[in-house]
């Protein structure tokens, strides 16, 4: 009877293919609406980036996904075998990693502490340090297994942060881009080593995006986020959008503005 | 039990200053307690909680003097459950509200101390109770040595227990809630353990210094230490070896027992803090 039942509730939605699914998403803080009637749907080894302008609920949507704030609606993910039922692993690179540089933790104790059961002042396990290198090596930062955090640059920071939301390997991967603090150049390696992910292992990403260059370039379709979906398509397609210019209000030109900066915080 | 010690105390260390029972008592309490402290104060520092576990203090303060008011078999039960119940508050709170935390937890502390103050002064009697301002470690009792041990075996099973959820909060709140941790538990259990330690040893080291104790040896590790092992070896490691040196101090100076272990943790922070370049990477 269930198995009907679950078969009933995942028919015909995904074409066959494991896919992702947010419905009806709406986020209220105090009186203020922040999200409503948010729906994306997302294919497997796809990279969804997700634009706005400022307030726009991008982050926030983040978080309602991570389950960090209260919200409305559901997030279903089927899997290639037609099983909705099962939860999402969801990897998570935040925005910024704010911590206080002095502090004298390195990065296997942010894997220990992330992974392992045993505490990380008394024990370095082998097995996660294997595993930590491991995935370090997927975003091209072995050698920096035992660095201090407070000594890594934004953009190693960044890619710390994304080999850590590889362990476990996700289902979901949810990427806020950092606003400020990494260089163009770094940006790009991170997009390439994101976009290997994806193929690889055939994740599907959300990327919150502040940089319409690195967008076009990469992204397989692009959300325009305001308080719910304006329009959604290719990259092509929602960037010359008029709907977009008009959501980012009078912009000499669209590209790398950096009118973003300081976009919600908290 | 205790003769146990005193056997080995006078075996191992035959000076002048072991030859006192209260001595040999006190310095079984300095080696169950600072060790205590060193775990601790790592992620107190880590956590900027420095101002946070102070207020704690001021909570365990107001505790024990209204464990001293009530009476009862020991005023200590009184005192914990108390400075748990502020504990817990001052967290709820801190979590809570986004702006001025600090300021709603400098009234509530300024408050407890202020209640504690003018519940121990009632009747004029306040001199009996001035060793919870400066503490009196020479005065331990074997009982209190028995009740400083289980606090001892607490922590470190807390520790073996919850530390990597601690860190990971210490080092991002999102990242820690995006892994599945409970936040504001690991946090509770956290102050509730501090605020528990700090009012079971006020009476020995005092309100005035406590603070100094959990955060003086780990402030004086980040200076030197890259990763969490060596934090910890040498938090540990800073506030053992002044308690011993602070105690021994003490005896031959004739001066309060708990400021001159601050004054030893802050000579050892001074040193390390100058020697940090030495160590970066």
């Amino acid at each position: 009877m269930t198995e009907n039942r679950k078969h009933v509730q995942c028919e015909g939605e995904c074409c066959g293919l494991c896919c992702t699914k947010i419905e009806g998403f709406g986020v209220t803080k105090g009186q203020i609406s922040i999200l409503e009637d948010v729906n994306i749907h997302i294919h497997c080894g796809e990279l969804t980036a997700i634009i706005g302008p400022n307030g726009a609920g991008k982050s926030t949507l983040l978080k309602a996904l991570l389950g960090e704030v209260a919200h409305t609606g559901e997030l279903r993910y089927l899997d290639s075998k037609g099983d909705c039922s099962i939860r999402p692993v969801i990897g998570y690179v935040p925005q910024q990693l704010s911590f206080d540089p002095g502090t004298p933790a390195s990065v296997l104790d942010l894997f220990i502490a992330c992974s392992s059961k045993m505490p990380a002042w008394l024990f370095k396990p082998k097995s996660v340090k294997e595993r930590a290198l491991s995935n370090l090596e997927k975003v091209k930062a072995e050698h920096l297994l035992d660095r201090r955090l407070g000594a890594l640059s934004g953009g190693e920071i960044q890619r710390v942060m994304l080999a850590l939301a590889l362990n476990p390997v996700p289902n979901l991967l949810l990427l806020d881009e950092p606003v400020s603090g990494i260089d163009q150049g770094g940006l790009a390696i991170f997009y390439d080593i994101v976009s290997e992910l994806r193929r690889n292992y055939d994740l599907s990403i959300i990327l919150v995006s502040h940089d319409f260059d690195m967008v076009e370039k990469y992204a397989d379709r692009v959300v325009l986020l305001n308080k719910t979906v304006i329009s959604t398509g290719t990259p092509r397609k929602v960037l010359s959008d008029e709907r977009t210019r008009q959501s980012f209000g009078a912009m000499r030109s669209l590209p790398g503005y950096d009118e973003y900066a300081g976009e919600e915080k908290n | 039990m205790l003769d146990i010690w005193y056997q080995i105390v006078d075996f191992l260390l035959p000076f002048d200053w072991t030859n006192h029972e209260f001595m040999k008592n006190a310095l079984l309490a300095v080696l169950l307690l600072t060790p205590i402290f060193g775990l601790l104060g790592t992620m107190v520092v880590s956590n900027n909680m420095a101002f946070f576990s102070d207020s704690i203090g001021h909570g365990a303060f107001t505790g024990v003097a209204i464990g001293a008011l009530l009476g009862g078999i020991r005023p200590i039960w009184g005192a914990i459950i108390f400075s748990v119940i502020f504990a817990i508050t001052i967290t709820v709170i801190k979590n809570r509200s986004s702006t001025s935390t600090d300021t709603v937890i400098g009234v509530f502390s300024s408050t407890a101390v202020a209640i504690g103050l003018v519940i121990l002064s009632f009747g004029g009697s306040f001199n009996k109770y001035s060793s919870y301002l400066v503490g009196d470690i020479l005065s331990i009792a074997p009982f209190e040595i028995l009740l400083l041990f289980i606090a001892f075996i607490f922590v470190i099973v807390l520790w073996l227990l919850i530390f990597n959820k601690v860190l990971l909060i210490s080092i991002n709140q999102s990242l820690a809630t995006s892994r599945g941790t409970n936040t504001l538990l690991v946090e509770m259990l956290f102050t509730v353990t501090i605020a528990i330690v700090v009012t079971i040893t006020i009476q020995w080291v005092g309100l005035l210094i406590i603070n100094s104790l959990i955060v003086l040896p780990a402030a004086a590790a980040r200076n030197v230490t890259h990763n969490m092992r060596q934090y910890h070896a040498v938090s540990v490691g800073v506030s053992v070896l002044s308690g011993i040196a602070g105690l021994i101090a003490s005896y031959y100076f004739n001066t309060a027992t708990g400021a001159t272990i601050v004054l030893v943790a802050a000579l050892v922070f001074f040193v390390l803090f100058l020697l940090r370049k030495k160590f970066s990477t």
